[in-house]
């Protein structure tokens, strides 16, 4: 949102007679190149940190593990990264909207945990219809939520009590559903083949990945172009062209690189095209419908939102719910990548992973600043540590170790930069 | 004062109101009309923010009726006041500071296009809007937390003018502001009246209340004490009705008096 500060006047503006159309205080942006410059430092000095932190993140681990295994960049293993990320992400795009709100939903790997063992007695033990499955499953998810909001918002318990407790008792009523036998095997079938490890978009086909990248990088340039006309037409201030160039070859280099490297080896998973669809959408709805508006109003002032007239209870109630499906939805996708629900499932560092992604993408931990991005940036980060140490031969527990370290940094530059905000008045 | 309808836009029938022990509000009685600018007055805790927050639908009164152009009303929530055009700004101005100054001036009621966020159009008359109220900020789009307490005012008071209300409740809009700021809101309110709109305006500012309002009410632990046209009234008079001060020459006759006839 902040960006949109230092669009420029548009140039055939009249200015209202005796009222100047800028406050001579507002910084706007040099023209050029030296204006990105003087802006960006402006941000630096100002906490307004973006996505700066995890890029250099990633650089550095992307590195560091690359003059480890020189196999780490290869494209088998980018090709790996992007699978396995989208099953966590799933969770931590559910927890982007939680975080956003202010609050934390500590239940998600465990209902992603119980997901996948209510999937596999739905449609193994029960013989339900695979896609039937899915969308019973993903409503339990989605209740499961709601039950947590609902003692949070209408009994006042505090959230995160309420998915502690979720989150013992779900891990619970997951190990009854597979008590006896342990574990369930999946049938390649259904969205779950979709979401397995040996499926690709367009068949594996060269194509594929292009298409994806032309159609992400035309639907960036022709939306800030539409955007750019608008705006003119109604004499507010807009992006320059020359800026819409600069971003939408940024993205261009990124996508097409990402297109040519994932192609080198088998292309583009199929879960990571169903993750970035979703955050596409989810972005969409945090951004520019009235749903989204008043989750960043209940996450800034809950005084403020409420005396707007908005039902901030049912706002709480439906942003767990939202937390709780894409707990199931990612329990579907880890299911899917061993073909298994067993008693592990949504055990260990998930929950750690799930936070860490959200919050080192850039989601703050205090609300009412984020984005559904930083879901797929936390994830790149988080996934690309897991599968290093892998290749690596890491122990477990050296995993453990570096997983916390990962969580404690990402929330120290959090709260620093929330503090750096407020002092220049940015929060 | 200025020509006023006959049914008062606005009117508050004996309302009470009470927070377990407190007894905020007794039998308060408060008419507005259209055109007319009523200000409130009182001592710190003498319940003015507690009787706008009734009227605004944060707390809904306990006993009492309140008239809306002449029918009884129930205001139970903040949806219900707004759906009226009974628009309010509060002391504690209530804005979200991770939002923008266009997100803030439409929270609730934002306009759509095709279903989504028309940020656009809003923009537009957000800029209309504060131009027409000569409102200086640097961008509207700008996070409310980089906003001086002046430049959040004149947003809280913009925002209450979006809905196009028929009554602008105003609780110490000019407290933290300096003399131009003053000034200026001051300027607004009587705009408003020129639209004619009702006008509650709290203050403890007598050269605020006396510039710009036709009628003051007094209320004092709860209760009125008091309603006087500004024009033949004493800021004298005011305030001894504010402090409850009944040691001054005209009361001090009346006692004679009541004593003289026993
Ligand atoms: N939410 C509340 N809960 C309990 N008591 C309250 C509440 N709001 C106001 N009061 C009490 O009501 C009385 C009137 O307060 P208020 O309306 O804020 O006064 P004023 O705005 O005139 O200074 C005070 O005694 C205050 O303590
Ligand atoms: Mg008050």
């Amino acid at each position: 949102m902040s960006d949109k500060t230092t669009m420029h006047q548009p140039l055939d503006e009249v200015p209202p007679p005796a009222v100047a159309p800028l406050d001579p205080r507002l910084l706007v942006r040099e023209e050029g190149f030296k204006g990105y410059l003087t802006e960006f430092k402006r941000k630096m000095k100002g906490g307004e940190l973006g996505s700066l932190p995890v890029i250099v993140a990633l650089i550095i681990i992307w590195t560091i593990f690359q003059l480890k295994d020189s196999l780490f960049l290869s494209s088998a293993n980018m090709v790996n990264i992007c699978y396995f990320m989208a099953g966590t992400g799933m969770l931590a795009v559910g927890l982007v909207f939680v975080l956003l709100l202010g609050e934390i939903d500590l239940s998600v790997a465990s209902v992603s945990g119980l997901a996948a063992a209510v999937f596999a007695s739905l449609s193994v033990t029960h013989g339900v219809n695979a896609w039937v499955a899915v969308v019973l499953t993903v409503l339990t998810g989605i209740a499961i939520g709601a039950v947590h909001g609902f003692f949070f918002a209408k009994i006042g318990v505090p959230a995160f009590v309420v998915t502690l407790a979720g989150f013992l008792g779900w891990t619970g009523l997951m190990q009854w559903l597979l008590r006896g036998t342990g574990s369930l095997t999946i049938q390649d079938k259904g969205l779950l083949h979709v979401l397995g490890q040996r499926s690709f978009f367009m068949n594996q086909s060269i194509a594929g990945a292009y298409i994806l990248a032309t159609l992400g990088v035309a639907a960036l340039l022709i939306g800030s172009l539409i955007d750019q006309t608008r705006r003119r037409a109604a004499g507010v201030p807009y992006r320059p062209t020359s800026e819409i160039l600069v971003r939408t070859i940024a993205l261009a280099v990124v996508a097409y690189v990402a297109a040519y490297v994932l192609n080198k080896s088998a292309g583009v998973p199929n879960a990571l095209v169903i993750f970035l669809a979703t955050l596409v959408i989810c972005d969409f709805v945090l951004r520019r419908t009235t749903f989204g508006r008043k989750v960043f109003a209940v996450g800034g002032s809950i005084e403020a939102a409420r005396r707007a007239g908005i039902n901030v209870a049912m706002i709480r109630i439906v942003v767990f719910a939202i937390s709780g499906g894409f707990a199931a939805i990612g329990g579907l996708f880890l299911a899917g990548q061993t073909y298994t629900a067993t008693l592990q499932a949504g055990t260990g560092n998930l929950l750690m992973l799930a936070i860490a992604a959200a919050v080192i993408g850039g989601t703050s931990l205090f609300g009412g600043r984020g984005n559904v991005w930083s879901a797929l940036l936390g994830m790149l980060v988080i996934q690309s540590i897991q599968t290093g140490l892998d290749l690596l031969n890491m122990d477990q527990s050296i995993q453990y170790m570096i997983t916390g370290a990962v969580l404690l940094a990402a929330v120290v530059v959090d709260s620093v930069s929330r503090r750096t905000q407020r002092s220049s008045g940015r929060a | 004062m200025v020509h006023v309808s006959a049914t008062p836009v606005l009117a508050l029938r004996g309302v009470s109101k009470r927070f377990g022990a407190v007894q905020a509000l007794t039998d308060v009685e408060l008419e507005v009309h259209a055109g007319e600018v009523v200000a409130l007055v009182g001592d710190n805790g003498a319940g003015k923010s507690t009787l706008v927050k009734t009227i605004a639908g944060v707390h809904p009164v306990d006993e009492g009726v309140i008239e809306w152009e002449g029918r009884s009303v129930h205001i139970n929530r903040p949806q219900d006041a707004q759906g009226l055009g009974i628009a309010t700004v509060y002391q504690d101005l209530a804005l979200c500071d991770n939002l923008d100054v266009v997100g803030n001036l439409y929270l609730g009621r934002e306009l759509l296009r095709y279903g989504s966020l028309d940020e656009v159009t809003m923009e537009k008359r957000s800029r209309e809007l504060l131009n027409t109220l000569s409102i200086r900020i640097p961008s509207v789009r700008i996070p409310i937390a980089s906003l001086s307490g002046g430049q959040r005012q004149v947003v809280a008071i913009a925002r209450a003018l979006i809905g196009e209300p028929k009554v602008v409740i105003l609780d110490e809009p000019t407290a933290a502001l300096g003399v131009e700021q003053t000034a200026q809101v001051l300027d607004l309110v009587e705009r408003l009246r020129e639209r004619r709109l009702g006008v509650i305006l709290i203050s403890h500012n007598m050269a605020d209340v006396t510039a710009v309002a036709d009628t003051v009410h007094v209320l004092r632990l709860g209760k009125n004490n008091g309603a006087f046209p500004v024009k033949g009234t004493t800021n004298e008079q005011i305030i001894a009705a504010i402090t409850g001060a009944t040691d001054n020459a005209v009361t001090r006759r009346l006692a004679r008096n009541a004593e003289a006839t026993q």
